[in-house]
């Protein structure tokens, strides 16, 4: 059947289960959206800037598994886009990003709104492509696809010139071949490094699993819970992992690294084996990579070699398939009962644990840490969180507890502040059912909302948390540790939130003390609609512990603050 | 430590930009690269020599194998292999002094390919350690103008995936050993290694 490359674009992007798409038109990418029409089974949804497009076709991949897709035109539309590409590379998310391009004939000659996205693209999409003819379209569609969820997922962009959508071809799905390309070697791990892996696992005395992203990607979350449970590890993670293992099992020690709680990265220092599944050894989480894990042996298991390695040399890699691996090592693994490494570790807790949030004193302060943990109270756990970058998501990895997977959905790698509303955005699309709530700061915030445009337009449901604290958090918070509190460039001076979000027609309340903040929330999930609750909060509070940049793992700022020691008196 | 790679890519627009940018965005140096036909239509041939430790060099060949147009990387540092570099130089030269190039090239299995009243181009192929000492002894009579080709490498004997890849294409497909780089479940995140 002769179709025109447009069509043949929609056709393979539904073949392809693709029911949702997030865009922005403009003149290149005109003759798609025009054959858009002719697929009512896709949902376009119009965006207000097109990196929301992208950071929405993320949080869309990262709630459902499936693969997230963004449109855009050509030039501003393209580079816009940029910053979310970029976001789901660092943090393995599958999106397809489709840009329009001027005619071929015009390529390189500096026509309007020309600009070399390949190019620009290149070292941050797994893979990209300039289609320039209406038959390349079908193949290149199928690869893109294939190659953004397979293995470690990621961004593929794929560049079409208008005449490429505008020209016809003969098409029909069946016949179409992805080009093909050449195997990679076999890299999985021969049966001595599973030994090897063994042998360290059922003599270690104190064993810790270090839970990453992978395990979520993977679907591996039963074989890394029977691992635990069968040798009784204790699993600490990475922000990306939470959801990985449930936040309430015993065995769960919860976040490590740069805000990890300290006990979670003493044991890390203290351990003699670290089990690291699906996590890339960030320097977030390692601290000064010298004095790292200083006694442990180290095992990798990663899908990707060239992670393997890179910051921290370890005895035995097995590369491959999380789940795959692990299917493999299950039955050599030893029942285990580090009886005495476990109780040293509930030991440090009881040391420094703020044991529980809810009872400690918020002397007529509004602290965000009390707010996150009362909209964990609240929801029971079981929302879908996307949080933004910062001081707030630091806090909502520390008190919102995650019992279930694919929860909590943030910029981890490249730490990409604004994301969190588009992102949630598409995370509601790919689970209507489900409650999402946005937990953002007020910098973060200003940055994409615009896109509660795209929310009212689309009539959607989203609790939205702004955790405003009238300054740019973390950044104060650095300064106010390592720059002698030279608040330069940090404080804000904000808009009424309130009112602003009531300009998009949506709910919204503005919460300056404790006792208003359960009834706020309970408002907002009984609201049926968007609802954006302003949560005014104490404005130099910091993120507790901390380890600084460079810093050996266990060289923590402590708590200093009054809550922990109100906490630690009879 | 210089390390040598032999990295066959498809032959297609933007495939030597995609290899560069790789070594540029990871921070290896490169030292030279050579790229060139190779006797199957479709497949060009790298040879890439880069600054790095043993970890360093794993580390470019696992980055290289996740671009999608490579098609092989060996590291042939350790390997017994064959290495050369050509170069051209254009030395000043007097009726004097003329004679004594010529026999300093002789000395040197380089050749003379074009003499000019003042000037002669003398052409050597060979490892870099030789071209340099060739270069050492030229330069006291001036040279005007040098050209190097970078390193150009190839594995002795019958092995090398050079030869795998001539079968591939005899046989009408690239290589097919090891994993597949894709996986082709629909639906969920899907994994290959």
């Amino acid at each position: 059947m002769k179709m025109t490359g447009a069509e043949i674009l929609w056709e393979c992007v539904s073949r392809e289960g693709v029911t949702h798409v997030f865009g922005y038109p403009g003149g290149a990418i005109l003759p798609a959206y025009d054959a858009l029409g002719k697929f009512p089974a896709i949902h376009h949804t119009l965006v207000r800037h097109e990196q929301g497009a992208t950071h929405m076709a993320d949080g869309y991949a990262r709630a459902s598994g499936r693969v997230g897709v963004a449109v855009a035109t050509s030039g501003p539309g393209a580079t816009n886009m940029v910053t979310g590409i970029a976001t789901a590379m660092m943090d393995s998310s599958p999106i397809v990003c489709i840009t329009g391009q001027v005619g071929s004939r015009l390529i390189g000659s500096d026509a309007f709104q020309e600009i070399d996205i390949t190019g620009i693209t290149l070292p941050i999409t797994k893979h990209n492509y300039l289609v320039t003819r209406a038959d390349e379209v079908a193949g290149v569609v199928r690869e893109a696809f294939m190659i953004a969820r397979s293995g470690r997922p990621g961004p593929v962009l794929i560049d079409i010139t208008k005449d490429a959508q505008q020209s016809s071809c003969e098409f029909t799905w069946e016949t179409t071949e992805t080009p093909s390309h050449p195997a990679r070697p076999d890299r999985r791990a021969a049966p001595a490094e599973y030994l090897r892996a063994l042998e360290l696992i059922n003599s270690a005395q104190r064993p810790l699993i270090l839970a990453g992203h992978g395990i979520l990607l993977s679907g591996s979350l039963a074989q890394v819970r029977e691992l635990a449970e069968k040798a009784n590890i204790p699993v600490a993670m990475t922000l990306l992992g939470i959801g990985a293992f449930p936040a309430s099992h015993p065995l769960n020690l919860g976040m490590m690294g740069m805000h990890g709680e300290a006990w979670v990265n003493t044991a890390i220092q203290e351990a003699d084996l670290l089990i690291a599944l699906g996590m890339r050894f960030d320097d977030r989480v390692t601290g000064n990579l010298k004095t790292y894990a200083p006694n442990a042996k180290k095992i990798h298991v990663e899908i990707d070699p060239a992670e393997v390695n890179k910051n921290v040399p370890v005895d035995v890699s097995l590369i491959g398939d999380l789940r795959a691996v692990l299917q493999d090592l299950l039955p050599g693994v030893a029942a285990g009962e580090p009886r005495e490494w476990l109780a040293h570790i509930a030991a440090l807790k009881g040391e420094v644990a703020v044991r529980d949030i809810q009872n400690l004193p918020d002397n007529g302060h509004l602290y965000a840490a009390h707010v996150i943990s009362d909209l964990w109270r609240e929801t029971g756990g079981k929302s879908v969180v996307v949080s933004d970058v910062g001081q707030h998501q630091m806090w909502e990895a520390q008190y919102y507890k995650h019992e279930e997977p694919h929860t909590l959905i943030t910029s981890g790698g490249l730490g990409t502040m604004g994301f969190a509303l588009p992102a949630a955005i598409g995370a509601k699309f790919a689970r209507p059912d489900e409650e999402v709530w946005v937990v953002v700061g007020d910098g973060g915030f200003q940055m994409t909302m615009c896109e509660l445009a795209t929310v009212a337009q689309e009539g959607l449901d989203l609790k939205v948390a702004i955790i405003n604290n009238g300054y740019l958090g973390m950044v104060r918070q650095w300064q106010e540790f390592f720059y002698d509190r030279r608040y330069h460039a940090t404080p804000l001076v904000n808009p009424d939130f309130e009112k602003l979000a009531q300009a998009f027609g949506l709910h919204a309340v503005t919460v300056r003390s404790r006792s208003e903040v359960i009834p706020a929330v309970q408002a907002a999930r009984a609201h049926r609609g968007t609802a954006v609750i302003n949560f005014c909060v104490e404005q130099e509070d910091s993120v507790f512990p901390m380890v600084p940049a460079g810093a050996a793992l266990d060289q923590m700022i402590r708590r200093p603050n009054p809550l922990v020691e109100a906490s630690t008196e009879p | 430590m210089l390390n040598t790679f032999v990295v066959y890519v498809e032959n297609k627009p933007g495939v030597l930009n995609r290899v560069a940018s790789l070594f540029r965005r990871r921070n290896f140096n490169i030292e030279s690269l050579t790229v060139g036909h190779t006797e199957n239509t479709g497949i060009s041939r790298m040879t890439i020599v880069t600054d790095t430790d043993d970890a360093g060099a794993f580390r470019v060949e696992a980055n290289l194998y996740k671009l999608l147009n490579v098609i092989s990387v060996e590291n042939i540092t350790a390997a017994p292999s064959v290495c050369r570099e050509l170069a051209m130089i254009k030395v000043a030269a007097t009726a004097e002094s003329r004679t004594q190039l010529m026999q300093l090239a002789g000395v040197f299995r380089a050749r003379v390919v074009d003499v000019a009243p003042t000037a002669i181009v003398i052409e050597i192929t060979g490892t870099e350690d030789k071209i340099d000492g060739l270069l050492d002894v030229l330069r006291h009579y001036g040279i005007l103008e040098m050209v190097r080709t970078g390193r150009v490498a190839m594995s002795r004997g019958a092995n090398g995936n050079g030869a795998t890849l001539a079968a591939a294409a005899a046989a009408g497909a690239a290589a097919d050993s090891g994993a597949p780089l894709l996986d082709t479940d629909d639906g969920m995140i899907a994994f290959s290694v």
